[in-house]
């Protein structure tokens, strides 16, 4: 499969700091994404999650190293927009990244800095809105719709530069449980119905637990990579790098310590009980 | 409280009024501004009364939001009606002391207030018919013009845009900034003017910090979002003047010249 991001050796200090020293925030991280698959960035506070993710949009240039996003070095300064295209950013604030103050005039902010026909520019409008169950809502004002459904506009508002790569930088982090359901949700419809490479930075361990592959970051180096099921399993250094794992694995881990001896890769409710119900039955 | 700040909202309603051209909107409220204040005598006045009240029909927009967007102005009017009844010299009607209420104050008394109340509520149905990023397209595109001369008409209408969009945004956060400094026992509501100016500084300082924060984040989306200024930028709708727009000029050249001629023929 092609490599739409690949990322090599990429080191990022951040310079001119008057009261703090330089501070490396990325050190030495090599990582590469295939198309059409779902990563998540999981790392606690500071380990450099988010400076990543504004490498691949090129708000960041790198200090050393390269970052590719569909073979286009980010450091090429006439390739800027290009990337950005290819490579559409959500934000962490969706009250901050809504420009206009009517639903579908927002959605038509990327189409129409890329100076497309008007009858073009509706056409992506009404897909994206689509895309993301808003499309009965294309003329709400922004200010009067649940977090959840911002943030679903402003998703909107990304998928109509039709990126192939989403990077969404803490999408869920000032949502209710409500908001973020529905926000992984569409994440998540996005990845299988519509083929887009998703690149998800989260704390959260249930969030990570939806995608095909975990990339777990502590202070600015890669510590672990791999499907859901392996990263989790790794009990005691998911604990070391601060974050813990999914619930779920941490009662079948107890118990185990317990006496037990039950296989530790649950990832949801249903897949615990199972494990559980199997054990129980032997 | 703050949210009963109804300026510049905008009500997304299917009508012929909403589908005008913004140009054309903003050219006629601009240009019945005019004929407001040339505008004289009884039967004029109820003409002009008349238009608003026929474009709020045809525009769908509730009377009950015209009457709440001409609160705010209730004192301003009433000032001036005052001033009016007791400053113009005439035939004295009532007199007690200094003051003298005369034929000719009473007259221009209730056409001013008529007059301020018409300003405000055509104002209004401009901006309940027209999206704002409407009216900002049509504002930069009348101007164009100048930016022959290099000022900068689409960054004022970009800017116009944004602050439009964060009105209702930073309204709650001072709300929530408010709350949050009543629970640690804050007082907004006692005290003389100088004492409640004071208690808002509190409020103020991490509103602007705030601000400033959003303006940031907002300014790194609209990049990743591909701005890069006017030039080049295409729009969902295209300003088209059409046959619509044609029939409201037509229809508003021959009322403002009822106006005038009522305003002649029966002064």
């Amino acid at each position: 499969m092609e490599q739409i991001i690949q990322v090599k050796d990429l080191s990022f200090e951040y310079r001119n700091r008057e009261d703090q020293p330089d501070l490396l925030a990325l050190d030495g991280v090599n990582l590469e994404i295939a198309q059409g698959s779902f990563v998540a960035v999981l790392g606690h506070n500071g380990s450099g999650k988010s400076t990543l993710a504004k490498h691949i949009n090129a708000i960041l240039l790198p200090t050393q190293g390269q970052v590719r996003v569909a073979g286009m070095d980010t450091r090429e300064e006439d390739k800027l927009f290009d990337i950005r295209e290819k490579a559409g950013m959500v934000f962490q604030n969706p009250d901050n990244q809504i420009v206009a103050t009517v639903v579908e005039e927002d959605v038509a902010f990327a189409p129409e800095n890329l100076g497309l026909p008007s009858q073009e520019i509706r056409r992506r409008v009404d897909a994206a809105l689509r895309a993301v169950g808003m499309e009965n809502f294309k003329r709400s004002a922004p200010h009067m719709l649940s977090g959840g459904q911002k943030q679903r506009v402003a998703i909107a508002g990304v998928l109509a530069m039709e990126p192939q790569v989403l990077v969404l930088d803490e999408p869920t982090a000032m949502l209710d449980p409500g908001g973020r359901a529905e926000v992984m949700n569409t994440i998540r419809r996005l990845n299988r119905e519509k083929g887009i490479t998703v690149l998800l930075i989260t704390h959260h361990m249930d969030e990570a637990a939806q995608a095909d592959r975990v990339v777990v970051m502590e202070d600015g180096h890669v510590v672990g990579d791999g499907p859901p099921r392996k990263i989790f399993a790794q009990v005691d250094k998911m604990h070391r790098t601060g974050l813990g794992v999914p619930q779920t694995v941490e009662v079948l881990e107890e118990l185990n310590r317990k006496g037990c001896s039950l296989p530790i890769d649950a990832l949801t409710v249903e897949e615990c009980a199972q494990r559980l119900m199997a054990f129980l039955e032997d | 409280m703050l949210k009963d700040i109804t300026l510049g909202q905008y009500f997304p309603v299917e009508s012929p009024v909403h589908h005008l051209d913004a140009r054309t909107k903003l050219i006629l409220s601009f240009a019945f501004i005019i004929v407001l204040f040339l505008a004289h005598g009884f039967w004029a006045y109820v003409l002009c009364a008349a238009g608003v009240i026929g474009v709020t029909l045809l525009s769908h927009i509730r009377f009950r939001m015209l009457l709440k967007s001409l609160k705010p102005i209730a004192f301003l009017a009433v000032f001036t009606a005052l001033l009016n009844m007791l400053y113009t010299p005439g035939q004295i009607l009532w007199e007690f002391w200094i003051f003298h209420i005369t034929r000719e104050g009473l007259e221009t008394a209730v056409y001013m207030v008529v007059r301020i109340m018409l300003l405000v509520a055509s104002t209004s149905l401009l901006t309940y018919t027209t999206s704002p990023v409407a009216l900002t397209d049509a504002i930069e595109n009348l101007f164009r013009p100048l930016s022959r001369i290099h000022l900068p008409v689409h960054e004022f209408a970009m800017m116009m845009t944004i602050a439009l969009r964060f009105i209702p945004t930073l309204i709650e956060e001072t709300e929530k900034i408010m709350n949050a400094q009543k629970a640690r026992g804050a007082d907004f509501e006692s005290g003389n003017l100088l004492k409640r100016a004071k208690a808002l500084v509190p409020v103020l300082v991490p509103l602007f910090v705030s601000a400033f924060r959003r303006a940031d984040e907002l300014s790194v989306a609209m990049e990743c979002r591909l701005y890069r200024g006017g030039s080049g930028r295409t729009r969902l709708k295209e300003l088209k003047m059409g046959k619509n727009d044609g029939a409201a000029y037509a229809v508003t050249c021959v009322f403002f010249a009822c106006v005038f001629v009522l305003t002649r023929m029966l002064p």
